[in-house]
């Protein structure tokens, strides 16, 4: 089926990470991905990883979910492991047939594959914490003074609105299509690339004839609801930072600056 | 007669193993005699479009099993061939048309069974004509330009083309107008006397139920509450309304007389019986 | 529509025993569309243009419950969109709360005043979430954050989504979905409410629900309301019945006045609702029915004296 679980769905819950504003955790995962990728040595990672383990105990996430984001990523992880640890020259610790493991790579290969780990857990802990719509706003926020730059944030931010409404909708969809097809005999997988193509239309014609009609569905229901643009449009949940936010903030810089001075001092 | 449909214990379940894991079938049981005008009833999401996917091995159950035509669909061999017994109409099915012309889309079935050139026009002129379009007019018009009634009925024209032995429609007549309905049950009525179908109709729509069908199946939550006859069915309207259905209103007049301390019979469905029914209580005052 | 009967036709029909005394500060002859001589052609640019309507003349009075019904294609979504600026007249006129909708700068204005709801509610939901979703009317006039709240809290309260407002519509029925539709058009506090076939997707209790809700509206906030349906039985409880064919007005008038015109109506494909059908068998038959007969609710107040 196609509607499962999703990869970093949210996951409701009352933690204070939870009730974070979302450009809060927007800019933590940002500096906390400059560290890991551009900064940080051994001991900021050290320190990044110390601070990121405290973030995911205070989610209240189950350990299932936040091992779920890492194992779907296991074959990216176990080939990064592989090509770092038999790509690298050094003392030899292994071989394979034509391989060689070094222990160096294996150091290098360890290191680069914490960093991977971290990267994904971070990143996947603001759409694990945050409903897509409030993180939808923040970005909207957060990218709205570039709109002086033609910028167009609140398009944008729409658009995401949109798609996140929409996606679960359309995927429905294509279920119903791929099964009332099947059910008149339609097989979408034989012959050669031609025939394949043709065996396809069953499927793509009504799913972009039905995009179509809900696109334009959709924009009269927006339209007879006074939609016009972002101009003069307010937000009822307008975003306020407050007392958490700034600590958070306070802290995630103090981080990122405590690695940037363990790499150059 | 003989069952053409065997369920047993049969529980489905959305998305197992997650947060969002949803069970929409929980232990049904029901057999489906071969040759009958089944009615499946319940609110939304009480799992009716779920439980009609299992009859064509769309979905497979996650305990129980389903036998068609003594096929079990969990069977993987069998089960690419049990759509050419099992016609499945979608809701709103003109949505999945796709050919240039009504009469190609008609013929997409038939050609996957792999008939001949001429035995496939042959089906889809019949298929047509039974659901009152012109074949030949059909032949040259592209679904896209017909009104909404005739492209519902060209989707259903594909399904007959198949002549399966049983035909399954999710909610047909959605959004028609009553002549639109009325038709459309003709179609359906005569396509099952020609060829000896067994009909199954998911539909909100009580009188349709109380018209047409023979067997009444009732879906609350996944569960199958009841199965009988409509008469029997509709008798029991505290329960139907308390799982968000209703009775037929003809049958709602007749039970208010009745609450009312009139001597009426209990079992009326439509609006002539119940007609008979007040027509016989004016004449006893009356004389 | 047992419950709707019983409670909701003394006031639909216009007894005057239960209108509240704020309906008067409404003037009950206050026309708030009215329709000139409409016609509406589809693609009128190009050759091959397609005359959905032709020729109507309508007024929709301030606070009237308007029934449109007619066969598939008469055109009834047609004439429905034009009472919110979404279509313009190919010919005549259409005047909303007294704006013109041919004027471009009257089209938001008068989308303020006329909230349109449609068939398929999936479709008119933007956002994931119920209570963002309801703001959306709202926060598109522009009102601060305070008030799109106030509104949105009242208005699901009004409708019975408050206990959903965290939600996501998805997980919603088809009938709370369709009455959220409604919540996200009457946050803007509009005037008239315009539903095209909102219950032709609905199970028996969705339907009942919604039509209450659109009863209760009417009655209590004096919203007037415009349904599109194929229903009959929803039609007998409207104030008023227009019926559509080919793009005309075929029969206007009292609920009681249109299903009158059995043969007009057997001669358009319509049904006659449940009550009406029994009554005009029975009066075949020899039986002098009284002639206000509508609804169930009038054969069994007839029936219980007789
Ligand atoms: N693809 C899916 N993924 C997850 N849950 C689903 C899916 N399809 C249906 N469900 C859920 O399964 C239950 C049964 O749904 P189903 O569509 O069978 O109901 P239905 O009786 O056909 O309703 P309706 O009258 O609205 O068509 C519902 O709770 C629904 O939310
Ligand atoms: N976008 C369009 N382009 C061209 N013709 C159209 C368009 N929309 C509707 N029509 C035609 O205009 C006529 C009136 O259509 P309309 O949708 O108003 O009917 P309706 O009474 O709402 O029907 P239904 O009961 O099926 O909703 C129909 O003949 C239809 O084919
Ligand atoms: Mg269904
Ligand atoms: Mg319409």
């Amino acid at each position: 089926m196609l509607s499962g679980i999703s990869l970093g769905q949210y996951i409701p819950g009352d933690s204070l990470l939870h009730r974070l504003d979302p450009r809060t955790k927007v800019i933590g995962v940002l500096a906390a991905a400059a560290s890991i990728l551009a900064f940080a040595n051994w001991q900021g990672l050290v320190l990044t990883a110390l601070l990121t383990l405290i973030a995911l105990l205070v989610s209240k996430l189950p350990l299932g979910i936040i091992l779920g984001s890492l194992k779907s990523l296991w074959l990216l992880l176990v080939i990064t492991f592989l090509l770092q640890a038999f790509l690298t020259p050094g003392t030899l610790l292994a071989v394979l047939g034509p391989l060689k493991i070094s222990r160096e790579g294996v150091f290098a290969a360890g290191e680069i594959v914490l960093r991977l780990a971290l990267l994904i857990l971070i990143a996947f802990l603001p759409t694990l914490t945050t409903p897509p719509i409030k993180l939808t706003a923040g970005l909207e926020s957060i990218i709205s003074p570039l709109q002086r730059l033609g910028v167009p944030a609140h398009e944008l931010a729409l658009m995401m609105t949109l798609a996140l409404r929409f996606v679960p909708t359309l995927l429905q969809e294509a279920e119903v299509v791929i099964s009332a097809q099947r059910s008149r005999g339609a097989g979408f997988t034989t012959g050669s690339p031609a025939k394949w193509a043709r065996s396809l239309l069953p499927l793509f014609v009504p799913l972009f004839a039905g995009a179509l009609r809900r696109a334009d569905d959709l924009a009269v229901a927006m339209e007879s609801r006074c939609y016009r643009g972002g101009a003069n449009r307010t937000r009822m949940n307008a975003l306020k930072f407050s007392a958490p936010d700034y600590v958070v903030i306070g802290v995630t810089l103090a981080v990122l600056a405590g690695v940037v001075a363990l790499r150059f001092i | 007669m003989s069952s053409i449909i065997e369920i047993d214990k049969l529980s489905h379940i959305y998305s197992p193993g997650t947060p969002f894991q949803v069970t929409s079938l929980d232990s049904i049981s029901l057999d489906i005699k071969k040759g009958v005008f089944l009615a499946i009833i319940g609110s939304t999401g009480s799992g009716k479009s779920t439980l009609v996917r299992h009859f064509n091995g769309l979905l497979t159950p996650a305990a129980g099993n389903v036998r068609v035509c003594g096929i079990d669909t969990a069977d993987k061999k069998q089960r690419r061939n049990l759509w050419r017994s099992v016609g499945l109409v979608f809701q709103q099915p003109e949505h999945q048309l796709f050919e240039e012309t009504v009469f190609t889309d008609v013929a997409f079935g038939p050609r996957n069974m792999g008939l001949t050139e001429a035995e496939i026009t042959e089906r889809v002129h019949e298929a047509l004509r039974l659901v009152g379009l012109d074949p030949l007019e059909a032949a040259r018009m592209s679904p896209f330009c017909l009104s909404g009634g005739m492209r519902r009925r060209a989707a259903i024209a594909g399904v007959l083309a198949l002549k399966p032995q049983v035909l399954i429609l999710d909610e047909p007549t959605a959004g028609l107008d009553p002549q639109g309905k009325r038709q459309l049950m003709k179609h359906i009525e005569e396509f099952r006397r020609r060829e000896g179908a067994t009909i199954i109709l998911v539909t909100h729509d009580m009188e349709e139920v109380a018209l047409m069908a023979e067997r009444v199946a009732v879906l609350n939550r996944g569960r199958l509450v009841m199965e009988g006859k409509p008469r029997e069915i509709f008798s029991r309207a505290a329960e139907l309304t308390a799982i968000g259905l209703d009775l037929p209103a003809p049958a709602r007049l007749i039970r208010q007389l009745r609450l009312l301390g009139k001597p009426v019979r209990t079992d009326v469905l439509t609006t002539a019986e119940a007609e008979e029914e007040i027509a016989r209580l004016l004449g006893e005052t009356q004389c | 529509m047992t419950m709707t009967e019983s409670n909701g036709t003394g006031y639909l029909r216009g007894c005057p025993e239960s209108q509240d005394s704020q309906l008067t500060a409404h003037d009950r002859d206050e026309i708030f569309i009215a329709v000139e001589d409409l016609t509406y052609i589809y693609n009128h640019d190009k050759a091959g243009g397609h005359r959905a309507l032709s020729g109507i003349d309508l007024a929709v009075k301030a606070g009237e419950f308007l029934v449109v019904a007619g066969p598939n294609g008469s055109g009834k979504s047609t004439l429905a969109r034009h009472f919110n600026a979404m279509l313009k007249p190919s010919g005549g006129r259409v005047i909303v709360a007294g704006m013109d909708t041919m004027i471009p700068e009257n089209a938001w204005e008068i989308r303020r005043r006329v909230g349109m709801v449609f068939q398929n509610p999936d479709n008119q939901i933007v956002s994931s979430l119920v209570e963002e979703d309801a703001a959306f009317g709202a926060e598109n006039l522009g009102l601060p954050s305070e008030e799109v709240k106030k509104r949105v809290e009242e208005t699901l309260r009004l409708i019975g989504l408050s206990q959903y407002a965290k939600h996501a519509p998805h997980l919603l029925s088809g009938g709370q979905k369709q009455k959220l539709a409604i919540a996200g058009v009457l946050v803007m506090r509009p005037s008239c409410l315009v539903l095209d076939e909102p219950t032709s997707m609905l199970d028996p209790a969705g339907r009942v629900e919604l039509m209450e809700t659109l009863i209760r509206l009417n009655r209590t906030m004096q919203v007037t309301v415009v349904l599109v349906t194929h229903f009959m039985e929803e039609a007998v409880l409207a104030d008023r019945v227009v019926v559509l064919s080919d793009g005309r007005i075929a029969v206007s008038g009292s609920p009681a006045r249109v299903f009158a015109e059995v043969e007009l109506l057997a001669e358009l494909g319509l049904k006659l609702p449940a009550a009406l059908e029994i009554a005009h068998g029975l009066r075949k038959r020899g039986f002098s029915l009284p002639q206000e007969i509508l609804t169930m609710d009038d054969i069994l107040a007839y029936l219980k004296n007789n």
